[in-house]
């Protein structure tokens, strides 16, 4: 009997946090630009034929330093939500991620990227415009791009579509985020055929911020209180802190230090 | 009617057939190919396992595929075997097995063989372990495959089936997409050739990693190739989605395979791939000694 009662904890703990990481007041992608950054300047196009609007990514200053962010964008209105797929990024959007990186290597600028997404988008189009491919050229190409990146999932980490965007030096959660390699539900579903067990699952899956942690596949927490703007205040020092120890290191160092950090699992 | 009738009256008493003649015919002598639907004779696959009417390839195990490629093999040293990550009820049992039915330790065979004359990394993924699927036993051995292969400076070939994510492993398994992605990076950085050869089903975290990052692409006929699975995209958008939308004859239309390459082939094809990249590694060794 005595094993029962954490199970039974872990579960609504997990699903406590599965809840509020898809919650429809999670902070936007826009407040998050807005208060972490100034002059944000946004940059369209993956340069080979397409645009998608799940992805923003572009220049901005941080503490006074030109940065590149990229972030998932969900969207704020229902037309905004329906043009960026509920935040469900297609191949074009890791293309122009993977630009943007590669520019903020040309000009040494760190990559900041913010990460709340279900996952890449599962449709025909995506597929026929090579979902796959552009997901495992980020990958390839993150591993050696010579700047800092750093990597915060604020909401859902779903599987290789948050991935292509958190391979970075320092990966970090909120409090109330998830990461995981596939949602709940489809796990529930593909293991046990009943998508009604996701708490279930939600509690094996080791999807919590904590839980992340302690295996070593996330570098920190971020506290994220109810007030947006301490939340946002929170990110803003966690990057700098970041940012600061990484910008010292020699670049090889860098390379080789983010090569071991993957290099473990 | 009266047909019909008599139909329905026909019982088990009326049938004079030989209740025990199921047992003296073997199973398996005939077999339906998944992607044409036609009966093929067992020994009309042939060899090579390939159906003779439409040219789909049989899902087959590592171990029989290396027969038709390589001269020598050496296999890659076996590793410690890994816990249960997540814990995960019965996982261990469900490998164990696996191991049982492939001789494998994992979803993929790797080691190091002559094709012809060339020295080569080789990875193959075995359909039958668990669906082919990458956990991070998987992701070890390619990840020291391609480290072994930088240091001794020779290409490395990968043949790819999975149905992705090892799911019984959760984030771990994904973590092998950014590990593996990495040391074929390096391998690449030190001019080194990789050539991936895709067949039935390659999808989901494979497709999304190792299996796009090689120099050559290549892919079996009528081999699925995709990222989302059928089902999750027609469950999601709610919408049928053509038959053929990741066969591979669509995905190099596409623009994403270099060719389509069908079993009979895959030897003489490969070691001409590679005897066109010998020639590569030696001129691009002369350009460095000259400066």
């Amino acid at each position: 009997m005595k094993e029962v009662i954490p199970i039974k904890r872990q579960q609504q703990t997990a699903a406590k946090i599965v809840a509020s990481a898809r919650s429809s007041q999670k902070i936007t992608t826009q407040t998050l630009l807005a208060q972490l950054f100034e002059d944000f300047v946004p940059l369209n196009g993956d340069r080979v034929g397409g645009e998608d609007p799940a992805i923003v990514g572009g220049i901005a200053l941080f503490n006074g330093q030109p940065v590149t962010v990229i972030a998932t964008n969900k969207g704020t209105t229902l037309e905004e939500r329906m043009a960026c797929h509920f935040g469900c990024p297609e191949p074009a959007g890791y293309r122009k991620a993977l630009r943007l990186m590669k520019a903020a290597e040309k000009f040494n600028r760190p990559v900041i990227t913010l990460v709340n997404t279900a996952g890449a988008y599962p449709a025909a189009h995506a597929e026929i415009t090579g979902q796959g491919m552009a997901i495992a050229n980020n990958l390839y190409e993150m591993s050696t791009l010579k700047t800092p990146i750093i990597s915060v999932i604020f909401g859902e980490g779903g599987s290789g579509g948050a991935l292509a965007l958190a391979c970075g030096d320092q990966v970090w959660m909120t409090t109330d985020s998830m990461y995981s390699i596939l949602s709940p539900e489809g796990f529930a579903a593909i293991l046990w055929k009943d998508s009604q067990r996701a708490d279930e699952a939600a509690a094996i899956m080791q999807l919590t911020p904590d839980a992340l942690q302690a295996a070593g596949v996330i570098d920190g927490i971020v506290d994220e209180p109810e007030d947006e703007s301490i939340f946002c205040q929170n990110i803003a020092s966690m990057l700098t802190e970041q940012l600061t120890q990484l910008q010292q290191l020699p670049v090889t160092h860098l390379l080789a230090q983010r090569q071991a950090r993957f290099r473990q699992f | 009617m009266q047909l019909f009738n008599a139909v329905r009256n026909i019982g088990k008493a009326h049938l004079k057939y030989n209740q025990e003649a199921r047992q003296k015919v073997p199973d398996g002598l005939w077999q339906v190919c998944p992607k044409c639907q036609q009966s093929i004779y067992h020994k009309d696959l042939g060899r090579y396992r390939t159906c003779p009417f439409c040219e789909y390839g049989f899902r087959t195990g590592a171990k029989e595929r290396l027969s038709w490629l390589v001269d020598t093999f050496e296999p890659a040293a076996p590793l410690e075997q890994d816990a249960n990550p997540l814990h995960f009820p019965k996982y261990g049992h469900k490998l164990r097995k696996a191991q049982q039915v492939t001789g494998l330790e994992d979803s993929i065979l790797t080691g190091f063989a002559t094709i012809g004359p060339h020295h080569v990394g080789l990875g193959i993924m075995d359909p039958n372990f668990i669906m082919g699927s990458m956990g991070r036993m998987t992701g070890e051995k390619i990840t020291r495959l391609f480290e072994v292969a930088t240091v001794k400076k020779l290409p490395v070939i990968l043949i790819t089936a999975s149905g992705g994510a090892r799911m019984q492993e959760g984030i771990f398994s994904l973590m092998q997409m950014a590990k593996t992605s990495a040391a074929i990076k390096r391998h690449a950085e030190q001019g080194l050739l990789y050539i991936s050869l895709l067949t039935d089903p390659t999808t989901g975290g494979v497709t999304a990693s190792f299996a796009t990052e090689a120099d050559i692409i290549l892919a079996e006929p009528k081999a699925i190739i995709g990222f989302a699975g059928r089902r999750v995209i027609e469950q999601t958008m709610h919408e049928q989605i053509a038959p053929d939308l990741q066969d591979a004859e669509t995905v190099l239309k596409n623009g994403f395979i270099d060719q389509i390459v069908s079993r009979t082939d895959q030897k003489p094809f490969i070691t001409q791939l590679l005897a066109l990249h010998e020639r590569g590694d030696s001129h691009q060794t002369t350009t460095t000694n000259s400066r």
